[in-house]
């Protein structure tokens, strides 16, 4: 019988944070207090850009942890980036209708004229096709072209973080923690590559 | 007590109400912590002649914007501040600030003044002549909040001064004690906090420096004991905690420019016409609020200030 508990394990981790912004949400439209600070779409851009890009660093994390501990977690990826692409939906959401409500003049003139908005942009817009081929059919139909395709994650890492590195008036402490996480993790990466190629020499 | 004088030209709510009313209703706030002891009479009665004059120049002070401005509630202007010395997120400031202690507290005037010293709190401020000054503070951040400050014009702190016809400038410097504030110890700017205003921005009489709000002395998180308010340029430019103030010649190099001078200038003017180079300032979300609203020029107080820029290039000195 195939255990479950790992993957109800992983889903209810990666709710929590949306639950609690849920029910910090409908606190604020009840006019209850709420943790959400006095100027709560400032506070949910924050807290949905963050939890986007500890997904796509944990979407990340999977293949060089799986190789190191040759525990079979691939199969976990799938819903990682999901919650990735979950979490950059409302973030996007956020800008578009709570911070801005649909100006499209403000938000097309931020999106062309500033380069923090546009990389941020960038990457939300790249998550968009890898979420819609991330259903077992395109995987299937798309064969190898699926594997290059979903490689653009790491244009999208790389221009979210620095998407939110532009962002901050002041503190870059996070972004700079998290590109020093994706460093270490495409490091890793190169060292696989090239321990395969000594492999390969040996034989 | 604080006795607090309507300012007048501020808001219109704020002249709808008669003289006698206002002072009668107003007139005692009960907050015994500045004033200590003194005769109610005679209180009133200054007050009054104060009042008196004050609305006397009503009609030309009132910039005449027909703007729906509601204070913001007290909680919000209590518990969401930037105030990095205490820390980076909002919240900070009015968690770590508490312990700060700002009595007594000393502040040291040099520079091309003929007044220079130390002096206590109360020897600048003269809290006899307290003025309430509902103003809007726009954050360069893109959020906004209406505060009723208790203070004085600036200028009638610098007259105590008495400033050299040298002195081209006032420089500003926040108090940095690492024991008090935890922010220190991180490098986020080059402590302690600087700014600075030309010195006719200094003597308008939009310019205070207040010690209190909302009918109360300043809460640490918002700059207690005295602390800078110019309602035209961008919240940074009111230099909270203050314990030095120098008259320059030059243009004093403040900390929002040295940190990033391509995007902070010495002026600091409200302009939704130029905007910061990560975002634009063309809106602003009022605290409370949930749909933005247009950023006003010099946020509303043009026809106040407008002025003093004639013929500077507004975008270049931003």
């Amino acid at each position: 019988m195939k255990n479950h508990s790992p993957r109800i394990f992983l889903h209810i981790i990666s709710l929590i944070p949306a639950t609690w912004l849920f029910w910090q949400m409908w606190l604020w439209y009840n006019f209850f207090p709420h943790d959400l600070t006095a100027n709560p779409i400032e506070f949910i851009t924050d807290f949905t850009g963050n939890w986007t890009i500890r997904f796509l660093l944990l979407t990340l994390c999977i293949s060089p942890l799986a190789k190191l501990t040759k525990w079979r977690l691939i199969k976990y990826r799938r819903a990682l980036g999901l919650y990735a692409f979950s979490y950059g939906l409302f973030h996007f959401l956020n800008y578009t209708v709570l911070d801005y409500f649909f100006d499209w003049m403000l938000i097309l003139e931020d999106i062309f004229k500033r380069p923090a908005i546009t990389f941020g942009m960038l990457a939300f817009l790249l998550l968009i096709p890898l979420a819609i081929t991330s259903f077992k059919y395109f995987i299937k139909k798309m064969a190898a072209n699926w594997k290059s395709l979903h490689r653009i994650i790491y244009i999208i890492t790389i221009s979210a973080i620095t998407h939110n590195y532009m962002m901050v008036k002041a503190d870059i402490l996070i972004p700079v923690i998290h590109a020093m996480i994706l460093s270490c993790l495409l490091a890793l990466r190169i060292y696989f590559i090239l321990d395969k190629k000594r492999m390969f020499k040996k034989k | 007590m604080l006795i607090k004088i309507k300012g007048s030209w501020e808001l219109k709510e704020n002249q709808i109400t008669s003289l006698k009313d206002y002072i009668s209703r107003r007139g005692f706030i009960k907050n015994a912590g500045i004033m200590g002891a003194a005769s109610a009479a005679s209180l009133m009665s200054s007050n009054l002649a104060l009042a008196e004059e004050s609305l006397s120049t009503v009609s030309n002070l009132y910039d005449g914007h027909d703007i729906m401005d509601e204070k913001t509630d007290i909680k919000a202007v209590r518990g969401y501040n930037n105030y990095y010395e205490f820390g980076m997120n909002k919240d900070n400031p009015a968690r770590y600030a508490q312990s700060l202690v700002t009595d007594p507290w000393r502040v040291k005037v040099n520079g091309a003044c003929e007044n220079p010293g130390d002096y206590n709190v109360e020897d600048l401020i003269d809290f006899n002549a307290l003025e309430d000054r509902v103003y809007r503070m726009r954050c360069v951040e893109a959020w906004s909040m209406v505060i009723p400050w208790i203070g004085v014009s600036l200028s009638e702190v610098i007259s105590k001064l008495k400033p050299t016809s040298n002195a081209k400038y006032v420089y500003f410097e926040t108090l940095a004690d690492p024991k008090q504030m935890p922010g220190l110890s991180r490098g986020i700017i080059k402590w302690p906090y600087r700014e600075g205003l030309r010195m006719d921005e200094a003597m308008h009489p939009l310019t205070i420096m207040a010690v209190g709000l909302y009918g109360e002395k300043l809460a640490n998180q918002n700059g207690a004991p005295m602390r800078l308010v110019v309602p035209w340029k961008y919240g940074f430019k009111g230099v909270k905690s203050i314990v030095k103030i120098s008259f320059l010649e030059k243009e004093p190099n403040t900390s929002w420019m040295r940190l990033a001078p391509q995007e902070y200038g010495f002026y600091a003017n409200v302009n939704p016409n130029a905007p910061h180079p990560r975002w634009s300032q063309a809106t602003e979300r009022r605290i409370g609020d949930f749909r933005r609203r247009d950023t006003l020029m010099f946020n509303g107080y043009g026809e106040q200030v407008a002025s003093l820029y004639s013929g500077m290039d507004l975008k270049r000195n931003y």
